[in-house]
């Protein structure tokens, strides 16, 4: 703001806001750095401490026995695996889809795109998209992971608005020179929308890359499991204590284990997010302007 | 234009899967009203008229599920709601521009955090022997809490988790609001000696009315919807009086512990409904408010 602040009542008015925004920052980076110190630190270290605030020295017992235990890496595998084709996939289906509404002139433009909206208001619910998935042959196998939430609506909407930015007259133009429909979308049209490709492609990304409910719903077989799933189960479930253990090495006690494993599944977000947080705000921006 | 028939060749895998992952099962929902099971299939299945739903407003755990629901919405409504928009005016407020930028960065971080990391967060930093936070009850006199195992903290600590993962995030749109706020109104109302609460009250709160209205509107509509990601991966079994929403009524229902997919398919049925209603009312009220901008 270009107001200057001057006045008593003013400097405390900074005052206050400058410590709550500290206490923002704090809130918001304490637990991860809490977590990766943890996991570094002894067990009597953690115990021993009222705020954990350094490590005492680097301790990595607890991540070698997270990747000793084939169950993580394998684990990691089926997160990555997820992410790289399920994003791939959703982007080819958007990309069709936006492109189709984004057409002026298109007959039945408006009704397709009610086709799609629709599905953002109402929907089958858990149970009737359940059994179709199951009727599809896709129940504890790693498509289920992919297939059932490969399109998101939203987004696919998001990317129609910003093809209908480009000019009317490129469609045209390419039309009469006798480029073809598909040819003016990958040809044309991608290669001008390099941003919001890049906004949509990492919020796919993302979602593939935190989701563990889908395979609470479909995936039984634990070598499916993503990353996610296995944290959560690792918290709740007092049988996988004894399942990471059975691993004879085993020397560390649960806490840092957990820990390791947090820093283990929340490391690549942490690591491209200072890079690519510009691009999410371009994409809540846009979303909230309406078509 | 000639070749409209070559773009809709490019939409029929879009149409293919909306129609097998959206519409079929829109359809499936005709189980709601029939006694199924798996073995007979949806057709061979007898019809049994509303007796799902008359089932489910006599079943105690499920009126229970609908309270939980409609009790943390409204906790959402009346906390999580507001902290972004205050935040949102705060964060304007401060004069040093890089700092200002540095908060919104870290602030929208948690929003790209699973849930189920989130409440693994939880669960490390108030476990009762290791955790900071029972360290920090500890150091003042006070005992340890199993703060996870006791059904009177799960709606704070749901509350909470909710305002540190979306308070960065929900802010950008209010921020965005802001910056769109014209800047000689400020000016002349400092001229004016207008003070900086003054201001906020009469120039920022009211150039961002429209937003906060209709962001407030939507809310309204989701009345029936929870995180149930979040939910789920906070959730156990101690807490399960305060924490079975809807969705975890017809997870349980339908896919956990037994397969009463008539019944659960019902209760989403019940779910589905309401939010259509409540997005067409909402909608409408949106446009009323704001002369005719509503989501649609």
């Amino acid at each position: 703001m270009a107001v200057k602040s001057t006045g008593f009542f003013d400097k405390v008015f900074n005052c206050i806001n400058l410590i709550l925004m500290l206490l923002v920052l704090v809130v918001t980076l304490y637990p991860f750095w809490y977590v990766s110190v943890a996991s570094l630190s002894t067990i009597d270290h953690i115990v021993g401490s009222t705020v954990l605030i350094a490590p005492n020295g680097i301790h990595l017992d607890a991540y070698r026995q997270v990747f000793r235990n084939d169950m993580v890496p394998r684990a990691y595998l089926n997160t990555v695996f997820v992410t790289v084709v399920g994003t791939g996939l959703s982007m080819f289906l958007s990309i069709l889809g936006a492109y189709v509404l984004s057409i002026r002139g298109l007959p039945g433009r408006t009704a397709l795109t009610f086709f799609v909206v629709f599905t953002m208001l109402f929907g089958g619910g858990m149970v009737p998209t359940y059994l179709v998935v199951s009727k599809l042959g896709l129940v504890n196998s790693i498509w289920s992971l992919i297939i059932p939430g490969c399109i998101s609506a939203y987004n696919m909407i998001l990317m129609r608005n910003f093809f209908q930015n480009v000019p009317e007259g490129l469609y045209e133009a390419a039309v009469i020179d006798g480029i073809r429909p598909a040819g003016y979308l990958f040809r044309i049209l991608l290669p001008l929308s390099t941003a919001a490709i890049a906004t949509v492609t990492l919020f796919y990304a993302v979602s593939y890359w935190n989701d563990y409910f889908t395979s609470v719903l479909y995936v039984r077989d634990r070598e499916l499991w993503p990353m996610q799933r296995i944290l959560r189960e690792a918290l709740l479930t007092a049988q996988f204590d004894t399942m990471m253990y059975n691993d004879s090495k085993q020397t560390q006690p649960p806490e840092t284990l957990k820990n390791a494993m947090i820093v283990v599944a929340v490391v690549p977000i942490l690591c491209v997010y200072p890079f690519v947080q510009k691009y999410f705000v371009k994409g809540v921006m846009l979303g909230s302007m309406k078509g | 234009m000639a070749r409209y028939w070559e773009v809709y060749l490019l939409f029929i895998p879009v149409a293919v899967w909306f129609i097998t992952l959206c519409y079929v099962p829109m359809g499936g929902l005709i189980i709601a009203f029939k006694d199924f099971s798996p073995l007979r299939g949806i057709f061979d299945s007898p019809w049994v008229g509303m007796k799902n739903f008359v089932k489910l407003f006599t079943t105690p755990s499920f009126i229970v599920a609908l309270k939980n629901t409609i009790v943390i919405s409204a906790l959402n409504l009346a906390i999580v709601f507001p902290v972004p928009i205050v935040f949102a005016i705060l964060l304007n407020e401060l004069p040093w521009l890089r700092f200002k930028k540095m908060v919104q960065t870290v602030s929208y971080l948690p929003h790209f955090i699973s849930w189920s990391v989130v409440a693994s967060l939880i669960y490390m930093l108030l476990a009762p022997s290791t955790g900071v936070v029972n360290h920090v009850i500890e150091a003042f006199g006070g005992s340890p809490q199993n703060f996870l195992g006791m059904s009177r903290y799960f709606r704070t600590i749901l509350v909470a988790s909710s305002v540190w993962e979306s308070m960065g995030w929900s802010a950008i749109v209010y921020i965005a609001a802001i910056s769109n706020v014209d800047e000689q109104l400020y000016e002349a109302a400092y001229v004016d000696g207008a003070t900086r609460l003054k201001r906020i009250w009469h120039i920022t709160l009211p150039g961002i009315r429209s937003t906060i209205a209709i962001l407030l509107i939507l809310q309204v509509g989701n009345i029936l919807s929870t995180n149930f990601g979040q939910i789920f991966a906070l959730a156990n079994d101690t807490v399960m009086d305060v924490a079975e929403t809807i969705d975890y009524y017809i997870y349980r229902v339908g896919l956990g512990t037994s397969n009463n997919f008539s019944i659960a398919t019902a209760a989403g049925m019940i779910k589905s409904l309401v939010g259509l209603i409540m997005v067409v009312l909402t909608n409408k009220m949106s446009k009323k408010i704001t002369d005719g901008e509503g989501i649609w």
